[in-house]
């Protein structure tokens, strides 16, 4: 038999989820990144079209989700190898609510800078 | 509390399905009580397994409402404050029958992971001398206390992905293997489980240590494991 889903409800397995979604979403937005930093390159008025095009709130509310990606994966895979590489001690919980807690404070700040 | 249960019950083979009985709501009652009083009372044919009954041999481990438990220390008002229990065979075994499982992997794992102690000295060698504040010492022991009931091994979803990896189980004991001084088999063990199905498999989910009856956390073990065979490379001693 499987695994229920149940048995799937802990704050790590929400955290190895967050981590694993999170890097398949920002390897996939990674090519359009690079995409948009080559027009610096190839046609730096067309980037400045883009940028025009890129002020909108749609679009920083997007980039503010990314951010939150970006550190979610970030203080998700400092996290593991923090597990992983020092001797382990009874705060693996405490590490999953530093990374969650970093991840909410970085998004906040790119909100509020944008 | 109401005056009965309603308890699904997983019964047959793998392809078999859930029965329903209606049990006597009982004070104190564990998830094993209402087994036994199935298997008693109302259905003399269902299959499943206990012993000790109170936490030693772990051979009730059961799926209690999704979670893989002990069911003769799991309380039904823990588990099921609102009168509904679920009861299935552990998960990634065999059924054998309604809630009996193969668990011949399991434990064939254990010997794969090198879980046999090989001795260095004779009966006629002193005493080991092992201070008990070693650091050695102290990984052992974090890990030694593992009956064997499988529950870690049933809420391991990589052991449902990949069905060679050893499992938490086995990756533990062969742990306190790795930190115990008088054992004479640490190259051939780090070998066993560094291999592409043991402890680098490891997704750190960190669902044995969640679900471990002794508190003990797997995971840890892994993590050490993983550290010996990353210097055993690196000494290319692997």
């Amino acid at each position: 038999m499987k695994t229920d889903w149940r048995a799937r409800n802990h704050p790590a397995w929400w955290a190895f989820l967050v981590h694993r979604i999170s890097g398949i979403v920002l390897t996939l937005f990674l090519p359009f990144h690079f995409w948009v930093l080559g027009m610096a390159l190839n046609d730096a008025a067309r980037m400045d079209d883009f940028f025009a095009w890129a002020d909108r709130p749609l679009v920083k509310v997007a980039e503010a989700g990314l951010v939150i990606l970006l550190a979610a994966h970030l203080t998700g895979g400092l996290r593991l190898m923090a597990l992983e590489f020092l001797a382990w001690r009874g705060w693996q919980k405490d590490l999953l609510a530093v990374a969650a807690g970093l991840t909410v404070i970085a998004g906040v700040v790119f909100a509020y800078v944008v | 509390m109401s005056d009965f249960l309603t308890v699904r019950v997983w019964r047959g083979d793998e392809q078999g399905g859930f029965q329903t009985f209606e049990v006597p709501r009982l004070e104190s009652q564990t998830v094993l009580d209402v087994v036994s009083h199935i298997q008693r009372q109302l259905d003399p044919t269902l299959a499943y397994r206990f012993a000790c009954r109170v936490g030693m041999c772990g051979s009730c481990a059961m799926t209690v409402n999704g979670k893989a438990r002990w069911t003769c220390r799991t309380h039904v008002a823990k588990v099921a404050a609102d009168g509904n229990l679920e009861l299935a065979p552990l998960a990634h075994l065999p059924v054998v029958r309604d809630l009996v499982t193969d668990m011949s992997a399991f434990f064939d794992k254990w010997a794969r992971a090198r879980g046999q102690f090989h001795p260095t000295a004779t009966r006629k060698d002193p005493f080991a001398r092992i201070r008990p504040d070693s650091a050695q010492r102290i990984n052992a022991d974090a890990g030694i206390e593992c009956i064997g009931c499988g529950v870690c091994y049933a809420s391991c979803d990589v052991v449902q992905w990949r069905p060679d990896y050893l499992g938490p189980a086995a990756l533990n004991r062969a742990w306190t293997l790795v930190n115990d001084e008088r054992d004479g088999a640490q190259a051939e063990r780090l070998r066993a489980v560094a291999g592409d199905a043991g402890c680098h498999a490891c997704h750190t989910h960190l669902s044995c240590t969640e679900r471990c009856p002794k508190h003990i956390s797997p995971t840890a073990g892994i993590a050490g494991l993983k550290r010996a065979a990353m210097k055993a490379a690196l000494r290319g001693d692997l």
